[in-house]
Parts: C-alpha cells; sequence; structure tokens
C-alpha cells in the first residue's frame, strides 16, 4: 500500500529519466510532494518558489509557454484558493498546459484544521473552463493519471492524498482515461459513484450490503470533469461519495445531470456538509461525516427503503 | 528605426489609439497615452526575431488594460489588419478589452494585475533552461505594483539570476482612485526593487531616445534582473487629458477627439 501522491513521485521519477523537459514547480512543498529524492536526481528539473503559491503557479505557466512539461505541485489547499486567479487566467485562459498538483488534499491534513484542508477545489475548479479535474483513487489510477496529464492537450488538476492506498483491483476496468469511469465492482441493486480515497470505503460498503443481499456498483469517477455521465445507472438509486463539501463537486455534478435529463431516481450526496469541520485525523473526520463502510452502507439502505 | 523616425511613429500611434477608443467608445485612454512610447520603443527597436522562430523575444504587457494602445502597434505591425482596429469591443470580435491570444502578435492572456511579472519569470527561466537567447519584456502598470504577486516575481526573479528579465514600469503616478501618493505609496520605489536585488534605471518614458539607450544596454548588470522606471504622464500629448484621472477610462466626445487630434497632429515635439 502506497499514499497516491507517492505513487507521483515515483511515476513523475520514471518520466524524467527519459525527458529532461519535464519540471516539478514546488513552493516549500518538496518534502509534502515526495519530492526531495526527485530534486536530488534531477536537480535542474525542479523550480522552487519558495512560499509564494501566486508566483508558483505564474511561473509554471510561464514555463509551460516554453514548451516545458510542468507540474506545479503545492498542497491542494493553497493551489485552488491562493492562486486561484493565477489558476483561472494564466493555465485556463491562457491555455498553457500546466499540471496542477493539489497535494495532501481533502481532509488528508487532518487535525491541521481548515486552514489546511481543501473542500472547495472541485467547487471552484468546475467552474473555470479548460480544465480536467481528476482524483485517481489508487496507485494504478494515479501512475496512469499522471501519464495521461503529460498527454493531455489541456491543463489538467491532480488531486492526491498523503494515505496509503490498497489497489483497487483491475478485474473489470484495466483501462485508464482520463473522462472515462471505471467500475471497481458490478451490482444490480445500487450505484455508489465514488472518487479518489473515496472509493476505497465505498468498495468496503458494497462487501457489508453483499452480506444484506444487496448488490451494489462501485464506479470510480476519477474524473469530475469532464464527467463520464454514460456510466450512470438511473434505473436504480444512486449514491455519491467524496472529500469535499457537498457543494459544487462530484455529488452536484451528478444530480444536476440526472435532473436535466429527467431522471428521477432516489439520490444522496455523501461528503463533507457546509458546517466547520469536525477536528480529528482524516478517519475521525470520514468516520464523523459517513465516508466509511459502516457509513455509506447506510446511506445506501436508507434510499432502498 | 532612427529616432525622429520613432517620434513620428509615437504620434500616429497616439492618434490610431484616440480614434479606436472612441469608435468603440470604451478603452483605457490615459494609460494607452502613457505607455505607446514604451510599445513604440519595444516592437520597432528591441523585440527580436519572428513570430515563427520559437528564440524570439517575448513581451507580456501586465498593463493589460493598456490593450488599445497595444493593438493599435501590433496591427501596424502587420499581425492582423488595421482595418480591424474598428471592431474593438464589438459582438464577437476577437479585440476584447484586455489582452487575448486569439489576437495574432499577442503571447499570453493578460489582464488581471500582478499576472505578467510571474509569467515572465516562468518565459526567462523556460529559455534559459532551453539555452535559448530570448530576451522577456513585461510593462506594468504603477497601480498594480501594490500586487503582493510582483514582489513574489521581483524575488523569484533575482534569486534564479534572470539577466534575460527586464521589466518596465508605466510610472504615470495616477490610479482609477487618484494619485498613487495618496492611495497606495509605493516609495521609495527605486531603493524597494534595487533591495529585491534588481538593477534599476530611471528615464523619461516618453523620450523615446532616452528609452532606445536604455534598452540598449541590457541586461544593465550581468546576472540580474533589468527594471526601468520609466516617468510618464497619464493622457500624454492631449493638454486636457494630461494628469487628469478623469481619462483613466474616459471616452472622448467628438469634439474633445477632434481638439485631442489637432493637438497631436501640431505637436512638433
Amino acid at each position: 500500500m502506497k499514499a497516491n501522491q507517492v505513487v507521483f513521485a515515483e511515476t513523475i521519477e520514471q518520466i524524467a529519466a527519459q525527458d529532461k523537459d519535464l519540471y516539478m514547480v514546488t513552493s516549500d512543498s518538496r518534502g509534502s510532494g515526495k519530492l526531495v529524492n526527485f530534486g536530488e536526481i534531477y536537480p535542474d528539473q525542479i523550480v522552487e518558489i519558495g512560499i509564494a503559491e501566486q508566483n508558483l503557479v505564474g511561473v509554471a505557466s510561464g514555463l509551460a509557454s516554453m514548451n516545458k512539461k510542468v507540474f506545479a505541485v503545492s498542497p491542494a489547499c493553497f493551489l485552488t484558493a491562493r492562486s486561484l486567479e493565477q489558476v483561472k487566467n494564466d493555465v485556463c485562459y491562457s491555455n498553457n498546459k500546466v499540471v496542477l498538483v493539489g497535494i495532501s488534499a481533502g481532509v488528508s491534513y487532518g487535525a491541521l484544521g481548515s486552514t489546511h484542508h481543501s473542500l472547495h477545489d472541485f467547487a471552484a475548479l468546475r467552474a473555470i473552463n479548460n480544465i480536467s479535474i481528476v482524483a485517481p483513487a489508487d496507485a494504478f489510477e494515479t501512475e496512469h493519471a499522471v501519464k495521461a496529464a503529460i498527454e493531455s492537450k489541456q491543463p489538467v488538476y491532480l488531486r492526491f492524498g498523503k494515505k496509503n492506498m490498497p489497489n483497487l483491483g483491475q478485474e473489470i476496468s484495466a483501462d485508464f482515461k482520463i473522462g472515462k469511469a471505471r467500475i471497481i465492482k458490478e451490482g444490480s441493486d445500487v450505484q455508489i459513484v465514488a472518487t479518489g480515497e473515496t472509493v476505497w470505503p465505498s468498495l468496503e460498503a458494497a462487501k457489508l450490503l453483499k452480506e444484506e443481499g444487496i448488490s451494489a456498483e462501485v464506479i470510480s469517477m476519477h474524473t469530475i470533469k469532464p464527467l463520464d455521465t454514460s456510466v450512470l445507472n438511473w434505473e436504480v438509486p444512486i449514491v455519491t461519495v467524496e472529500e469535499h463539501s457537498i457543494y459544487g463537486g462530484l455529488g452536484e455534478a451528478v444530480g444536476s445531470f440526472l435532473l436535466q435529463n429527467n431522471h428521477c431516481v432516489p439520490f444522496k450526496i455523501i461528503g463533507i456538509p457546509d458546517e466547520e469541520t469536525v477536528s480529528g485525523s482524516q478517519n475521525e473526520i470520514f468516520e464523523h461525516y459517513q465516508i466509511c463502510p459502516i457509513g455509506i452502507a447506510n446511506e445506501v439502505k436508507k434510499l432502498l427503503r | 528605426m532612427n529616432i525622429s523616425e520613432l517620434k513620428e511613429r509615437s504620434k500616429q500611434y497616439r492618434i490610431d489609439t484616440l480614434k479606436t477608443i472612441y469608435e468603440a467608445k470604451a478603452g483605457h485612454t490615459g494609460g494607452c497615452l502613457s505607455i505607446v512610447d514604451i510599445l513604440n520603443v519595444l516592437y520597432n527597436h528591441v523585440l527580436r526575431g519572428t513570430w515563427e522562430d520559437v528564440s524570439r523575444d517575448r513581451y507580456i504587457q501586465s498593463k493589460g488594460h493598456a490593450v488599445e494602445a497595444l493593438y493599435v502597434v501590433l496591427a501596424d505591425k502587420g499581425f492582423f489588419p488595421k482595418e480591424e482596429l474598428a471592431t474593438l469591443g464589438k459582438y464577437k470580435s476577437r479585440l476584447i478589452g484586455h489582452p487575448t491570444k486569439k489576437v495574432p502578435g499577442m503571447e499570453q492572456n493578460t489582464g488581471g494585475l500582478g499576472h505578467g511579472l510571474p509569467i515572465c519569470c516562468g518565459t526567462a527561466l523556460g529559455a534559459k533552461k532551453s539555452r535559448l537567447d530570448t530576451k522577456v519584456y513585461t510593462v506594468l502598470g504603477d497601480g498594480e505594483m501594490a500586487e503582493g504577486s510582483n514582489w513574489e516575481a521581483m524575488m523569484f526573479a533575482s534569486h534564479n539570476k534572470l539577466d534575460n528579465l527586464c521589466a518596465v514600469l508605466d510610472y504615470n503616478k495616477l490610479q482609477i482612485t487618484g494619485l498613487n501618493a495618496d492611495v497606495m505609496n509605493l516609495e521609495p520605489l527605486r531603493q524597494k526593487i534595487e533591495s529585491f536585488g534588481w538593477e534599476v534605471r530611471e528615464v523619461n518614458g516618453h523620450d523615446v531616445g532616452a528609452l532606445v539607450n536604455a534598452f540598449d544596454q541590457l541586461p544593465f548588470v550581468e546576472g540580474k534582473p533589468s527594471f526601468i522606471i520609466a516617468h510618464t504622464i497619464k493622457g500624454k500629448g492631449v493638454s486636457f487629458m494630461e494628469h487628469n484621472k478623469k481619462w483613466h477610462h474616459g471616452v472622448p466626445t467628438e469634439e474633445e477627439l477632434s481638439i485631442a487630434l489637432k493637438e497631436l497632429e501640431e505637436d512638433e515635439s
């Protein structure tokens, strides 16, 4: 088991061995971005900005305009708030193909508190034109998302957490493509559509449900935008799960699609409610807000009643 | 282009800028008239390389709102037909009120203040990494010097010894609310910039000879980014527009336009 951001760094190290145009731009964040090793192996391919996130994204944009493959790596809480205008104008509007990497995203920083949580990033970036938003669930998705981001014709936001993530298995869906959801487990009674680090507890919830005779399908909706609506099954109730505010994220994106296409199904968004987030570790915060196997299973059963 | 040709060109750019703003019924008149001599010298003396040339010099205008003057210069340089200036601000025109890459010759979309210099830093660093002889230029407005991002970039540029980077301040001392000194004092500006590790020169930003001379000396010091404080006059060249914040984005009436054009045409300085 490895944290997605560790897999990110390992993948980048491999690619940099063959690609001298690959650059990591960091804001005193190479430690949390697991890029200390990268900096030692490829000192000419890491650009240190210091703690200045606006400049981080501006410099990354300029580098990208000079045909460099640029990753701007910074805690998601700062990257998608402090430098949001640079993301909107310098990256997205100017179409400088920077890969923005939000590390220690969601409530990864746990007890460090709300200053360090990013529960707004999907919402903020969904409303900005010309960016893909990708939250990989495990090592497989992370490695492929990093490679796909380099090849992408538009800017990409990659969102990674700190927690060690089990492999979800690739028995059903071995393909990875930005904008193409993966079916992790098939099922016929309910669909659980999750993203990032919440896919694993959703899969565990499906196991609990199976014991009660409920067949739950689990989708890894690793790409929040563009959203793969082709995978949604509106013949059954749908539950969405995300490490994000219940406002403006995966759930509302799915709900908006369903409602605007006259698919009226029992529907529930599991995420962080609009309140001052409870203090605690990431796991404790997850359990408090039902982003855990039992919590998700309970919400599914409520919908099925 | 020699100095007297450059002066003639400045006069023509001012006239074309005022006509364009009048036609569009919108534009940043005062700032355009203060920036135009700097743009003239950049595009007719300083910038090297054709658009297709990856090692071409880059000009990224941080003071995005003075875009009408830039459009006039780009049209004059043949990037798009001069007649298109009449479409400024019109429905579906590619000439909008801040720089956009839809317009041929434009390097970046700018207009949010405090964005140009960080992008220029990355561009200049990228050029060095690629071992290109590219020089990177920006023009900043004085009001936007209150943006923290500019000072983040100032630190970065000297730390990384970006001597292929030159920032020019269009220092007309007026912003939309009033004098910089009243809104947010920038002084002592030269000392601030120097203390951030840049080499600074001060020039009269309407003296094309002085501007040519300053640009010809770049980099002022090897291993340091260069900063030109260009002292300018908001509304320069039209008596009733000069030093008057009303013309920050004031649009002349037909009568005002005709007086302004007459003044500009008769100007022998």
